[in-house]
């Protein structure tokens, strides 16, 4: 198959609510897939639980081979694993406070995959001028604007060059010409074969720049397809409630 | 007019009733009410003044200060003569002769009976008195090692224990020891001779002209006599000191009022610079003991703060009650259980008693502050770290713990400044650090005026460095972190 992400009847609890009741969804290798839904839909959640950073109650999660079960989290080494496959940059960016952007890109090449530190410093420079912060490598994050800061996030996440990057809510806080800048950038980043998971509110930035769209409504999945198709002719009440602005 | 006469009508006398007996010891169930050898003279002395006496409690180290002050009229437990202090005092006539003597253990009977026997060995005493005067000049001439104490009770235990290896005090004390504990050798030959005396402020001449007449009378009419024998102190030394006592010998003269005022401005300046090469010693002591105790308090204070953050219920639950247990008892008391207490299964050298008290003490407040700091560092760092692929080793190492200790920066100075004054403590089981040393200066001339001063100035001159250190971290990483 050439699916770097299978989920499978993915069921997650928070005490008695249900967050996620049976998610069964897939990624492709080279795609920039968004996730739509209404605020509490479950979107991050699925991102948080294909990330490691939450358990669930049921179902499975397979990442390029990599598979996660329900209960505690997996031994250490397939842990390993997975964190090379996964790479996440999150709303609150949540930069390293007391590290410089440069020292933010840096730090897992050198203490996780034991590069040099030039090496990790050639690397670190090249993607922050490809996404145009470069300038602002020795800046602390409260020094950094929040489209720089999202940047220099991304900078970070792709420092360990993961086969899947997962994004949450990346436009949320972006201009309309910061959230095109954003999208030629991802373009670029699915170029290469990588897989984009995001998950957005923003319906004209997944028109114009996803390969698919996943539309959930209350913990499960109601409507996927080619978003041109999907958000010009919704289908379910939870896309259209989306399209009408109900966010 | 009245208050007046009510108040002539009493003689304060001021005493350690610490000090215990045959001087002064107190009623275990009514402390106001006292006994001793000390307490008959001085109520010999006030039924010759025709007035009544009332005792004043009063340790023995600020005697001086106190009846300079006018707490007392008249300071007498053990007091001994020495020029300084009836430089700066008027003192009695002496109404009794001592004789410092050193203790041994019974196996060194044969070998030390002298202070040069003694070169490099440790030798206690009682600090402000004659002996430790004594053995301050040996400690120069002779090279023994000089341990001072505040209480004259534990230099004999650590001899027994081993911590020392003489002390030199006077013989109704070493005798009183050798009743109390037994196990430990008085050396039959003197190693100096002093005098007791009542000690009154400068101005009451008239006074203390009217107590030596008494002294003297009471002296030949056999009434010292017969309450020194009913304490059992009356010896060999007495009848020949009481012979001369009628007149005594240019030495033991006090100066003149006159000459006294002259020396004694004189006096103090050079005695000031005299103890400054000790005091500055006295501060290094203080500067070294805080930066190791406070190193080892924040090394313990990461370990138990971990614990308590990472740890299982059982490791939560042990280190919560260290925090709590250190927290809740006074550092002296855990002083005095890690150096006396302990000494029976471990004797640890003072200097490092000293340091694990502090250290392990600070230690549970430290491991609070940084408890507190880790867990401020918001969970989306954690989280972003852990997407990276870091080991939670890691991600304590390298993402909470320095963003938790930017966080507890300023309260840990606050502490290392409170780290360097608590540091005083430790004089209690005999190290000599700055503030030990100021009052032993102090003792020595009588006032706290300049010692205080200079004590003061040092204190500043260790902390203002740290605080001028942390405010610059402080504004260096505030740059770094949110808000």
């Amino acid at each position: 198959m050439n699916d770097i992400v299978r989920i499978e009847s993915l069921r997650l609890n928070r005490g008695s609510r249900q967050i996620l009741r049976g998610v069964n969804m897939s990624a492709q290798r080279g795609e920039l897939l968004a996730l739509m839904g209404l605020s509490g839909g479950g979107k991050t959640t699925i991102l948080r639980s294909v990330a490691a950073l939450e358990t669930f109650n049921d179902g499975t999660i397979d990442v390029d081979g990599v598979v996660l079960r329900p209960g505690p989290l997996p031994h250490r080494s397939t842990m390993r694993e997975l964190r090379k496959r996964v790479g996440m940059v999150f709303q609150l960016h949540y930069l390293f406070d007391h590290l410089t952007a440069m020292q933010n890109v840096t730090l897992a090449p050198t203490h996780v995959a034991h590069v040099a530190h030039a090496t990790a410093n050639e690397r670190a420079v090249q993607l922050l001028t490809s996404l145009g912060v470069s300038h602002r490598k020795d800046a602390y994050p409260r020094e950094l604007s929040g489209g720089e800061a999202q940047r220099v996030a991304i900078a970070r996440a792709m420092a360990m060059d993961p086969p899947l990057l997962l994004m949450d809510e990346p436009t949320a806080s972006l201009d309309p010409a910061r959230r095109n800048e954003l999208g030629e950038t991802l373009r670029e980043l699915v170029a290469g074969g990588r897989t984009l998971i995001v998950t957005t509110h923003d319906d004209d930035f997944v028109r114009d720049y996803a390969s698919r769209v996943i539309i959930l409504a209350e913990g499960e999945v109601v409507e996927e397809g080619d978003p041109k198709i999907v958000l010009t002719t919704p289908r379910h009440p939870a896309t259209k409630a989306l399209l009408q602005g109900g966010l | 007019m009245f208050p007046l006469i009510v108040l002539a009508a009493v003689l304060r006398w001021g005493g350690d009733s610490e000090g215990g007996a045959p001087y002064v010891e107190a009623d275990p169930g009514n402390p106001a009410i006292v006994r001793g050898f000390d307490v008959e003279v001085a109520d010999e002395i006030a039924k010759g003044l025709g007035r009544q006496s009332q005792f004043v409690q009063v340790q023995f180290q600020e005697i001086d200060q106190s009846v300079a002050r006018g707490d007392f009229d008249i300071g007498m437990s053990g007091v001994e003569l020495t020029p300084a202090r009836c430089a700066s005092l008027l003192c009695t006539m002496p109404y009794f002769e001592f004789q410092e003597v050193l203790t041994v253990r019974p196996a060194d009977r044969g070998r030390y009976h002298t202070l040069a026997d003694l070169k490099g060995h440790r030798v206690a005493t009682l600090s402000g008195t004659i002996a430790y005067e004594r053995l301050l000049q040996s400690e120069k001439e002779q090279g023994l090692i000089l341990v001072s104490y505040d209480d004259d009770v534990h230099p004999y235990e650590d001899l027994k224990s081993g911590r020392v290896d003489a002390v030199l005090l006077d013989n109704i004390i070493a005798a009183r020891a050798l009743r109390r504990t037994g196990g430990i050798v008085i050396q039959p030959e003197p190693i100096a001779t002093g005098h007791y005396v009542g000690v009154l402020a400068k101005e009451n001449v008239a006074l203390r002209d009217r107590i030596n007449e008494i002294l003297k009378a009471k002296m030949r009419d056999g009434t010292l006599e017969r309450i020194y024998r009913k304490w059992e102190i009356w010896d060999e030394y007495q009848p020949r000191f009481f012979a001369r006592a009628g007149e005594p010998s240019p030495a033991l003269r006090a100066p003149s009022p006159a000459a006294a005022g002259e020396g004694h401005t004189h006096t103090k300046w050079d005695v000031t610079l005299k103890y400054l090469p000790a005091l500055l010693r006295a501060s290094v002591i203080t500067i070294v003991l805080s930066c190791v105790a406070m190193a080892l308090a924040i090394m313990a204070g990461v370990v138990i703060a971990s614990g308590r953050v990472y740890g299982g219920v059982l490791t939560r639950a042990v280190l919560t009650l260290y925090v709590e247990v250190v927290r809740g008892t006074p550092v002296l008391l855990q002083l005095f259980v890690l150096y006396y207490g302990l000494s029976s299964v471990i004797k640890l050298p003072a200097f490092i008693a000293a340091l694990l008290g502090l250290g392990l003490n600070y230690a549970a407040y430290e491991s609070e502050i940084y408890r507190g700091a880790l867990e401020a560092v918001p969970r989306g760092q954690l989280e972003a770290a852990r997407t990276l692929g870091l080991t939670e080793y890691q991600v304590f190492t390298l993402v909470r713990g320095p963003q938790a200790f930017r966080i507890a920066l300023a309260p840990m100075t606050n502490d290392f400044v409170a780290l360097l004054k608590d540091s005083s403590l430790v004089s209690v089981i005999t190290v000599v650090e700055l503030t030990k040393q100021t009052s032993i200066f102090a003792a020595n001339i009588g006032s706290w005026v300049i010692p205080g001063a200079l004590c003061a100035a040092l204190y500043l001159v260790l902390s203002l460095p740290l605080a001028r250190l942390a405010g610059y971290l402080e504004a260096k990483w505030r740059m770094s972190t949110n808000e």
